[in-house]
């Protein structure tokens, strides 16, 4: 059976309550939103690229637990990162969250991020895991369309 | 055979009922299901399942147009099943009894034909914000056709209509009134009678959206004085993909067909086409003639209950769960009207629905989360979305206890 203690860590409970880099980056050299139709989630995103680097990212939005624990734990995992560097962890978080209940996350590579992986024991929630990252790749590489889950 | 059902004296006890439906002694994520999503769709007896058993197994055939036994067969059954949706809505004639997929398609056959036949720019069409979506964009769409205007009735705190709004908004360009019997997202009870009588006294006809009425409590079309009345089949014990939109025989009448096809014409050449009369008429392609006769079998499962039975039985879940939910520390009942149907929509403090949902789901508990197809209901009650438990009359006060140990189990989770 699928362990709620493990879907709602501690670490996901306190970057619920108190997102870190929750504010507007008025002069972002990128922004992206994003929503979850079918739950509401949503998030703006704020990105300042110096040349290929993560210089400031910054989110705002609303929605369930694990969206807006995503989207603080995500900016402050990706902040100085290069756009390659970051997306190579959004293959490793997604490889954690798509990988089913018995698969091994790879707690090396994901750091803090591995506080997500109970998600992978509620395949309902993904999307809401996902959310914050899709809206990032939108940002450094998107056509400025609006992300969407659905 | 379901129609001795009838006959038979009503049943009035929960236990009794239960065992009718089979998905209901079963188990989610471990634990005894407890199945409060009732708005989102009902679960079905087994006198329902074994009449679609019965058509596929003993009479399955095309209708309205074999000469052989097994098509007059069928054809005898889906219009029983006609006689049967006309007496539960209490229509005065079964041809205005037309068989569509559910609520929604029997909006937008009235709006699509509306918006060809009858709209012109600047007519007026009245919606109110506690609409489910599919009374709210099928009209959108009409007036993108048509040039006509979407006026909306505004609604209280509590979740209930302005009616003196309500008033003023009729005038001489309203052309159609389309409003909810019951408020999926916030179980309110709107008063669809004298809405229609305010209607009918500007000349206006009126639609209602009854998909959450049924099976709660007793419809009289001819009462109501509804002009067009659409249920969904899936919502009172029947199949998904069948339901009914009832209209008045002359206002049927004079609309257009919504689509063309067999079985609703009358006789085809290249230069004229000559339609069928109603029902026929709305009728195009073979129908969903299983999912007819299955929701005819779930008219008879609810005529064998007693109708006062299932609202004292559904009334006295409201009022407990309202009182057990209204005590626990931190969670707030959306939609309070004073005439509620048994749907109760909650907020709590720093926990998102969708957290919530997923929780009690861990309890083997049902529950629906979101906006629920009424996001101008979210809007206008500043909420961005509600956890929603809904009862049947096979839900038990158990049940609701069950729920509110599981909001208490979110609380302890969240700390």
């Amino acid at each position: 059976m699928a362990d709620l203690r493990e879907l709602y860590q501690q670490v996901v409970l306190d970057h619920n309550r108190s997102p870190r880099n929750f504010r507007e980056i008025p002069d972002a050299t990128s922004t992206a939103e994003g929503t979850n139709p079918l739950c509401g989630d949503q998030i703006t995103l704020y990105v300042t690229l110096d040349g290929d680097v993560i210089r400031d990212i910054a989110f705002q939005g609303s929605g369930c637990a694990i969206s807006q624990a995503s989207a603080s734990l995500m900016t402050a995992a990706v902040k100085g990162m290069r756009k390659e560097e970051a997306e190579s962890l959004f293959r490793a978080f997604h490889a954690m969250v798509t990988g089913g209940p018995d698969s091994q996350p790879d707690t090396r590579a994901l750091g803090k991020l591995a506080a997500l992986s109970g998600v992978r024991q509620f395949p309902a929630r993904v999307k809401c895991a996902n959310l914050a990252w899709h809206t990032l790749h939108e940002a450094l590489h998107g056509s400025g369309e609006p992300v969407s889950t659905e | 055979m379901s129609t001795q059902l009838v006959s038979a004296r009503p049943v009035r006890d929960v236990a009794t009922v239960r065992r009718d439906f089979p998905v209901l002694s079963g188990t989610a994520n471990g634990k005894p299901l407890v199945y409060l999503d009732n708005a989102a769709t009902s679960q079905k007896p087994r006198q329902v399942i074994e009449a679609l058993t019965r058509f596929y197994t003993e009479e399955n055939a095309n209708i309205h147009r074999g000469v052989h036994e097994l098509s007059q067969r069928a054809t005898l059954a889906y219009e029983r099943a006609r006689a049967k949706l006309q007496r539960f809505l209490n229509a005065a004639d079964p041809h205005e009894i037309v068989f569509v997929r559910g609520a929604t398609e029997a909006i937008n056959l009235v709006a699509m034909t509306m918006a060809r036949a009858r709209f012109r720019r600047d007519d007026e069409v009245i919606v109110s914000t506690m609409e489910h979506h599919s009374n709210i964009v099928p009209w959108q769409i009409a007036c993108e056709i048509s040039g006509a205007r979407l006026r909306v009735i505004p609604m209280s705190d509590a979740g209930e209509l302005d009616l003196e709004a309500y008033v003023s908004l009729l005038n001489d360009r309203t052309r159609l009134v389309a409003v909810t019997h019951v408020s999926n997202s916030l179980g309110t009870i709107n008063p669809v009678k004298e809405m229609a009588r305010l209607a009918h006294d500007a000349g206006v006809p009126v639609l209602v959206d009854g998909a959450q009425a049924a099976p709660h409590g007793v419809i009289d079309v001819q009462d109501l004085g509804a002009d067009f009345y659409a249920i969904s089949g899936h919502k009172m014990f029947g199949p998904t993909g069948i339901g009914v939109l009832y209209g008045r025989a002359d206002l049927l009448d004079a609309l257009p067909p919504y689509q063309g096809g067999g079985e609703m014409i009358r006789s085809v050449t290249f230069e004229k086409t000559v339609y069928a009369p109603l029902p026929a008429k709305f009728e195009a392609g073979t129908p969903h003639i299983a999912g007819a006769i299955g929701l005819g079998a779930a008219v008879d499962y609810i005529r064998h209950l007693s109708w006062e039975w299932i609202h004292e039985h559904e009334h006295g879940l409201l009022e407990y769960a309202t009182s057990a939910l209204t005590a626990v520390q931190g969670l707030r009942i959306v939609g309070t009207a004073r005439e509620k149907a048994a749907v109760i929509s909650f907020v709590m403090d720093g926990i998102h629905a969708h957290d919530v949902g997923t929780i009690l789901d861990q309890e083997g508990i049902a529950i629906r989360t979101g906006h629920h197809c009424t996001q101008p209901v979210m809007d206008r009650l500043g909420v961005p979305a509600t956890a929603r438990a809904s009862f049947a009359c096979y839900n038990t006060r158990e049940e609701v206890d069950a729920l509110v140990r599981g909001v208490e189990k979110v609380r302890e989770v969240f700390g």
